[in-house]
């Protein structure tokens, strides 16, 4: 994925039961999705602290996904629910400092649904794409 | 001695920007001074000193000190070091100007510190008397007459005029390069600002604030005197005192791995903190009451012991104004001091 | 002007001490200023008649020091709480923080708190006494013959114009009048930044953190910030850091930290008023409180003691992370 020669770094944070299921998913039916997008296991959305979401933008992430299952489905009941929360509240934030509010997302992808998990991630990346380099959330010293 | 209006103060900027960067007080957002670098349009602030002192610029809060890179088996180790170039610090009061002497005493002593060595080298300093000092004032406790400030070059304030006097060579150079704007003057309207402002030294409420009970050779007398506790009970351990003051010189050293290699750089560290000079064993100074102790005891005990009885502290007044809870160290020179401060 | 004078509380105090319910007060002590006032711990009647001071400059929020304080005597400590303090008092009972049979609340009116940065805009440096005079305060300075008369509402602090509640949520005791909830306007100022393009936000907030120096007063003195070791301290966090390198460290430090008390943060006011940089801290948790009362349903930490704040909750029904905007989009 490039917009005038310009490659966006995606972090996507993927819980094990379903998200990360339907990554493979994704994979095993050959779906097409960037190689920009690096994904990060984790065994529920509501272990992501907002501390990953600001320390994967300071790493040179232009862009942040957490995927988790659908609410009802999660696997210990309902961490979903509170990264619903938590993540509202956050991006909200990020945005409220002027940071490009296009760049966060919380997307429920279930282990069925590969095809979703492979357009989500064509469509974010496209999206950030478009916005170009993080530069609100960015640390000089990891880009020397 | 020298003057020059007051209207042509910006050309005089104007001038000492083009060789040199030109840092002056000047009013921020926030409606407070702070030390901002030179351009056209922005006017020297009236305040009588800004929040966070000059120090910065000869110790910054943070330095990178240099960086490694690593490929395969090799490490490659760069220095960061950037020589300065000449740069101008125009409005230092005088407290501000000692305070230079002080950090000077520990970065130019063996082991001698190259980073601040390489600042002070290049930065020319302009002083300017106070004409109005305030309530938080208390200089003249530590000897400092801010009727005369030092520095290379000192300035003096008055309705409508600016009058020079340059102290060292560096400072005269300077004027020479301004002498076109300025002209040749007397001392009489500089010598009554003097006068003036002895008379308000006197009245300040801090005036009669001594030294008395402090210096060399207090350690085992003041170390364990029991209202440490008390004046320390409510400290929250913040490092706003730390932050503001002229002369705190602590420092860390820390490694920033930034994934493609390793920046080592300092910052400033405060006594007050949890977790300063934190060993293998953790911090040597258990609770509040001896990180508080230290801070006091360093300034007004053990650095007069190894500078020949100069304190290390020049009575700015900044922890006065900003401490959250108003702990500071007049109110500590008093309850713990000699019965002059009573 | 305040309604309870310090005869009273000294009254009360002495009288507390003297039949033996509280071992000690916790209260506002002298300072070498009128202004400079320091909380303090009092043992006996003669420091208490000596240095305890109720006046227009005693903003310090005792209730952070009942976690340490608490621990560190026998018997019970006889506090003073102004009706904001009594929130951040109901929050830390909330979360366990201290032993409430060791403590003895006594409410106190508080007709709002001046804050000394406004004055001497107003009246310059060298103050050498201010006295308070009715609605006005009388500030002498070294420099003016005649005492300034300032107006106090010209000069109250930033939380106290916008003050939330007269209202006591906890307490022992009552001296004085209880008062209650104000409809206040505190929001105005994150709405006003939320109407803005996220370029000026961006711009205003690199402008105001940028100052930081990360002396974390604002963390120090916060009664929701009680974590025996913070993140930000801890060496083994990954993010420890002892000054802010760029920007990003700052904007890091200050998110953080507002978002680790949203929900529990009950807006005192304390991290604005002690950082000595001026930055506007109040406008980031109130930011978080007007977002939970909008997407959740009002709620006041520190209201109700025991209450659950809706950052450790949920509804099956709750709005999507996309939708915030959505939502903010249509309602502008």
């Amino acid at each position: 994925m490039q917009v005038n020669g310009y490659k966006p770094l995606i972090v996507a944070f993927c819980c094990n039961w379903c998200s990360y299921a339907g990554a493979d998913l994704a994979g095993n039916n050959r779906l097409n999705y960037p190689a920009d997008v690096k994904i990060i296991r984790v065994p529920c959305s509501c272990r992501v602290n907002p501390m990953f979401v600001l320390r994967a933008f300071q790493r040179g992430a232009d862009g942040v996904i957490i995927c988790g299952c659908h609410p009802g489905d999660c696997h210990y009941t309902s961490g979903n629910y509170y990264t619903r929360r938590r993540m509202a509240l956050l991006f909200s934030m990020l945005d409220y400092l002027g940071i490009e509010r296009e760049r966060t997302r919380v997307e429920w992808v279930s282990a069925a649904e590969g095809a979703k998990f492979a357009a989500t991630m064509n469509e974010f990346t496209e999206t950030v794409a478009a916005l170009g380099e993080n530069k609100r959330l960015e640390d000089l010293r990891c880009k020397q | 001695m020298r003057k020059c209006s007051l209207d042509s103060l910006n050309a005089i900027f104007t001038r000492i920007n083009q060789f040199a960067k030109l840092y002056l007080p000047v009013n921020g957002n926030d409606g407070k001074a702070a030390y901002t670098e030179w351009q056209e349009g922005l006017e020297w602030s009236n305040a009588l000193n800004t929040t966070k002192s000059p120090k910065d610029f000869f110790f910054p809060q943070t330095e990178d000190l240099m960086a490694f890179r690593t490929s395969g088996k090799n490490i490659e180790i760069i220095d960061t070091r950037k020589e300065s170039e000449d740069f101008v610090v125009f409005g230092v009061r005088a407290c501000d100007v000692k305070s230079f002497e002080v950090l000077d005493n520990v970065f130019l002593k063996e082991p001698y510190d190259s980073y601040y060595a390489n600042r002070r080298e290049h930065g020319i300093i302009i002083s300017v008397a106070c004409t109005r000092p305030a309530d938080t004032c208390f200089c003249k406790t530590f000897g400092i007459d801010p009727a005369k400030p030092q520095g290379d070059i000192s300035v003096w304030k008055t309705a409508n005029e600016l009058y020079w006097q340059s102290n060292t060579d560096r400072g005269a150079a300077l004027l020479d390069k301004i002498a076109d704007l300025t002209e040749e003057c007397g001392t009489e309207a500089v010598e009554e600002q003097q006068q003036q402002i002895n008379k308000i030294m006197a009245k300040l409420p801090l005036a009669n604030l001594t030294t008395d009970g402090w210096g060399a050779g207090k350690t085992q007398e003041l170390f364990d005197h029991p209202k440490w506790a008390e004046l320390s009970e409510a400290c929250l351990g913040c490092g706003t005192c730390t932050f503001v003051c002229p002369t705190c010189q602590c420092y860390d050293i820390k490694d920033f791995n930034s994934g493609k290699g390793v920046i080592r750089f300092r910052c400033w560290d405060s006594c007050m903190y949890s977790d300063f000079t934190k060993m293998s064993a953790g911090q040597p100074r258990l609770t509040q009451k001896e990180r508080f102790r230290q801070r006091f005891m360093h300034k007004l005990v053990y650095y007069p012991e190894n500078n020949n009885g100069m304190f290390s502290c020049v009575g700015c007044g900044r922890c006065l104004a900003k401490c959250p809870i108003s702990m500071n160290i007049a109110k500590v020179m008093k309850t713990i001091g000699g019965k002059d401060n009573d | 002007m305040q309604t309870v004078t310090r005869e009273q509380l000294i009254n009360k105090a002495v009288a507390l001490l003297a039949d033996g319910t509280v071992k000690c007060v916790l209260g506002w002590k002298k300072g070498e200023f009128d202004y400079d006032v320091t909380p303090a711990v009092f043992e006996t009647e003669e420091e208490i008649r000596a240095d305890f001071v109720w006046n227009d400059f005693c903003g310090a929020n005792f209730s952070k020091y009942l976690v340490a304080k608490t621990r560190q005597f026998d018997g019970k400590i006889l506090v003073f709480l102004k009706p904001c303090d009594t929130y951040s008092f109901n929050q830390l009972l909330t979360e366990h923080r201290f032993d409430r049979d060791k403590v003895y609340a006594v409410g106190i009116p508080c007709a709002g708190m001046a804050d000394i940065s406004k004055i001497k805009e107003i009246c310059g440096d060298g103050i050498s006494s201010i006295e308070a005079d009715g609605d006005y305060l009388s500030v002498t300075t070294i420099y003016d013959d005649q005492p300034i008369k300032v107006e106090i509402k010209e000069v109250l602090a930033e939380r106290c114009l916008n003050c939330k509640s007269k209202k006591h949520v906890a307490y022992d005791e009552l001296l004085g009048e209880e008062g209650d909830v104000i409809d206040s306007n505190r929001f105005d100022e994150v709405a006003q930044l939320e109407a803005m393009t996220p370029d000026e936000r961006f711009a205003f907030w690199q402008k105001e953190l940028s100052r930081c120096i990360r002396c974390n007063a604002c963390r120090d003195v916060c009664p929701a910030c009680t974590c025996e070791k913070c993140v930000f301290d801890n060496p083994n966090s990954g993010v420890e850091n002892k000054s802010p390198a760029n920007s990003f460290e700052e904007k890091m430090f200050h998110i953080i930290r507002a978002f680790h008390v949203a929900g529990r943060c009950t807006d005192c006011g304390e991290c604005s008023r002690v950082c000595p940089q001026h930055i506007p801290l109040h406008l980031l948790n109130r930011k978080f409180i007007k977002d939970i009362n909008e997407f959740y349903g009002e709620y006041q930490a520190g209201a109700q003691e025991g209450s659950r704040a809706p950052v450790v909750d949920y509804t099956t029904e709750d709005l999507e992370p996309g939708e915030v905007f959505d939502r903010r989009d249509t309602n502008a």
